[in-house]
């Protein structure tokens, strides 16, 4: 659960300024309006920088993006492969 | 045009003094620096500020009627007076000027509140009937001229800017937190309100009568679309013909001033149009002037130029950097009198300063086509979602809306999830905001940084409701595209386009600006047309188009639109960090108390590191920093030019107090 601390930290700091009441688990960042369309690009950044993982194109799909639920599974999926 | 300011008692009588008018007019002499004006009696005080364009010897302020029971001072141009004027001469009005402000003083006198119908033009003014103690103040019907007003201690103060209202001590000034709330929603305020608690604006197409029975406002016009049934359905030569024609008679008479008239040319479709129609019918040896900028992300030089090669026209240019946008910032905030969401203000209050400096007092402008004729990327984007929302597991609708924005999806490996946040509302398309609620939701995600103070105010306000008021009843039979079109022309245009981007930057620099594409005539035939038409497809202002093929090049025709923006990010956050440093230190945040700290610093730092920013951010600090601004200047720090010494060139006392006076020396 690590991992998605970090990501919700991440997201607080740089979207929300701090304004930690808005985000849960499963609240659709998209939906919700908290990440707009350049914020994609600053969200697949820090995930590559941080986990040092390679998001390939076909990956950039809101399935795995578009709530903290979709990351960690996401995370869990390229961190497996990484290992593995 | 001009400045207007004055005062009327609504009770007792409490005496005005030429002293306070003369602050009045004094505090927005750069909307007319050539003459000044006043008028008072024991009830009222009217002053006037003017900016000779119609009648340079004889039309000084305020203007009385053949008996001097009525009494206007005005700011605006009635374009078609001359035939007016021929009316009410034959039905044996005499005239001691040859002034457009006489002819509506007159109309007045003869058709009483109706005279509106028959002015086309951009005006606010006030007449004073001596007689029946009544003042009657009006608006244009689009909103292209100000005028503000408030009540307090039983007197209504009037302004054509607020800081001749905030001129007086005794009005108190503080920022209205439900209108912050508006503005970091719909980027302005709603009709009616200004970002100070208790300062209203008349809305546009309103009147005001105040009498000793009490005060009404009342609408005169609407900006109205009919129901689909009644419109024009399919393109027809004939309706080309009626536009192309109505245009060209809105810019002739648009034309008639006693100073010479330039254009404002960008190089877009509109302002291209528009000199195209003045140079090859009117007046040969036309000037223009345009924005060009360092920054090529902003630049349209190429379209500029090409333009004025095709036309011929004499053209100058001003080329705007990073640091004019930051250096600027305050004076503009002074004259807009609202924060903003953006800096597209202050390449025009520098294009303005340009004109003057080049001796022109009066340019022609694109402004209205995008609103009328269909121009905006939100509409297609409407359009699109609309379309989408029909089959929403669709693959291929939303990939129209990379057509429309190739900037935002120049990256394919985002498409997807740009495409997820396009869909946001998707299955709501009957919601009456469809058009602008992901923009506005967008927006109001910036009400995060308010103090806990602001929330809390504002717990229980909600800006949509507060709209929704303000819809007529038709709004629900329209299309989403007409709908779109309707919220545009509500809340954007005159609350910001035609004022923080239009009157109050060019007036700035004592320039007036004329909009053709807004005259009513124009707006009325286009809204009988289907929005089908406006936008033919995904190709916008089709109908404008169309009137313009053989005299346009094609390239101008068939141009991608570039909404008109400015620097933001790198213009803010210079090298000095100046504006941060003054505004958003913590001691001038705890000062407002409007914004938390800590996060407009995380804001501060994130973009400071960054190379690029998100819409949202620049939004975010241009919003802030705007507000802080507008704090300091008019509330916190209210200061401005005033001499003592300075007098009207015309002054009518009719104060009671004198008349004892005259009479004992008498």
């Amino acid at each position: 659960m690590s991992q998605i601390n970090a990501v919700k930290e991440f997201i607080i700091e740089n979207f929300l300024f701090g304004e930690e009441e808005e985000i849960e688990l499963e609240t659709d960042f998209f939906d919700k309006g908290i990440i707009d369309s350049t914020g994609v690009i600053e969200l697949v950044s820090f995930l590559e920088e941080r986990f040092n993982i390679s998001v390939e194109d076909d990956e950039l799909i809101p399935e795995n993006l578009s709530s903290l639920k979709r990351v960690d599974s996401f995370l869990e999926k390229k961190l497996s492969q990484k290992v593995a | 045009m001009c400045g207007i300011a004055g005062i009327i008692n609504l009770a007792q009588e409490q005496p005005i003094t030429p002293e306070t008018l003369r602050r009045m007019v004094s505090v927005q002499q750069h909307r007319g620096p050539d003459e000044s004006g006043a008028y008072i009696d024991d009830n009222i005080g009217l002053a006037h500020a003017r900016l000779s364009i119609i009648d340079l010897s004889e039309g000084t302020q305020p203007i009385h009627n053949e008996d001097k029971s009525l009494w206007i001072i005005y700011n605006g141009e009635v374009f078609n007076y001359p035939e007016i004027r021929q009316e009410l001469v034959s039905l044996g009005h005499k005239f001691y000027t040859s002034s457009d402000t006489e002819v509506i003083l007159h109309l007045y006198e003869e058709k009483g509140i109706n005279c509106l119908n028959e002015l086309n033009g951009q005006f606010a003014f006030a007449i004073w009937n001596v007689n029946n103690k009544t003042l009657f103040l009006a608006r244009d019907r689009v909103g292209i001229l100000p005028l503000f007003y408030t009540i307090q201690n039983q007197r209504l103060y009037f302004a054509s800017e607020i800081k001749a209202i905030f001129s007086n001590e005794e009005i108190p000034r503080a920022l209205d937190l439900e209108s912050l709330d508006q503005i970091f929603t719909f980027w302005t305020t709603l009709p009616g309100k200004t970002v100070f608690s208790n300062i209203k604006e008349l809305p546009p197409a309103h009147f005001m009568l105040i009498s000793p029975s009490g005060i009404k406002i009342n609408r005169y016009w609407d900006m109205n679309f009919l129901n689909n049934k009644e419109i024009f359905s399919k393109k027809s030569d004939d309706l080309v013909d009626e536009i192309s024609e109505t245009l060209t008679d809105a810019v002739r008479i648009r034309l008639r001033a006693d100073v010479p008239v330039g254009t404002y040319l960008s190089g877009g479709l509109d302002s291209s149009a528009l000199t195209e129609t003045v140079k090859k019918n009117f007046n040969n040896e036309l000037r223009s002037f345009g924005i060009r900028f360092e920054n090529k992300n902003y630049d349209e030089g190429s379209f500029q130029s090409e333009m004025v090669d095709y036309l011929g026209v004499s053209h100058s240019e001003i080329i705007i950097g990073n640091d004019d946008i930051g250096t600027n910032l305050e004076d503009v905030l002074w004259h807009t009198e609202k924060p903003l969401l953006r800096t597209g203000p202050i390449p025009l209050y520098l294009l303005s300063k340009l004109v003057n400096q080049s001796g022109y007092k009066v340019v022609l402008t694109g402004e209205g086509a995008d609103e009328i004729f269909g121009g905006y990327d939100i509409f297609k984007e409407a359009k699109i979602r609309n379309f989408w929302a029909k089959d929403p597991e669709s693959k291929l609708r939303p990939l129209l809306l990379a057509r429309l924005y190739p900037y935002i999806f120049k990256n394919n490996r985002l498409n997807q999830t740009l495409i997820a946040f396009f869909k946001s509302g998707i299955e709501n398309p009957d919601d009456p905001f469809f058009s602008h609620n992901i923009r506005w939701k967008n927006t109001g995600k910036i009400k995060n940084f308010f103090s806990e103070n602001v929330k809390d105010s504002n717990r229980n306000y909600d800006s949509y409701s507060e709209l929704m008021k303000l819809l007529p009843a038709e709004y629900f039979n329209w299309d989403t595209v007409t709908k779109a079109q309707f919220l545009e022309s509500m809340i954007f245009l005159s609350n910001y386009l035609l004022s923080s981007q239009g009157d109050r930057v060019a007036m700035a620099h004592s320039l007036e600006l004329r909009v053709p594409y807004l005259d009513h005539r124009v707006i009325e035939l286009l809204g009988n047309v289907n929005s089908e038409i406006k936008i033919n497809g995904l190709n916008e202002k089709y109908i404008l188009k169309q009137v313009f093929k053989d005299r346009l090049p094609a390239s101008i025709l068939n141009r991608w639109k570039n909404p008109y923006r400015a620097p933001i990010h790198k213009a803010l956050l210079n090298s000095t960090m100046s504006l941060v440093k003054e505004y958003c230190s913590e001691e001038s945040l705890k000062k407002s108390g409007l914004f938390e700290t800590t996060k407009v610093i995380k804001l501060i730092n994130k973009l400071d590191k960054s190379d690029t920013a998100s819409e949202f951010d620049e939004m975010a600090l241009v919003g802030i920093i705007s507000t802080q601004i507008i704090y300091k200047i008019f509330i916190e720090n209210f200061q401005y030019q005033y001499t003592e010494s300075d007098t009207f060139d015309q002054f009518f006392d009719y104060r009671s107090v004198n008349e004892k006076l005259r009479k004992a020396c008498n």
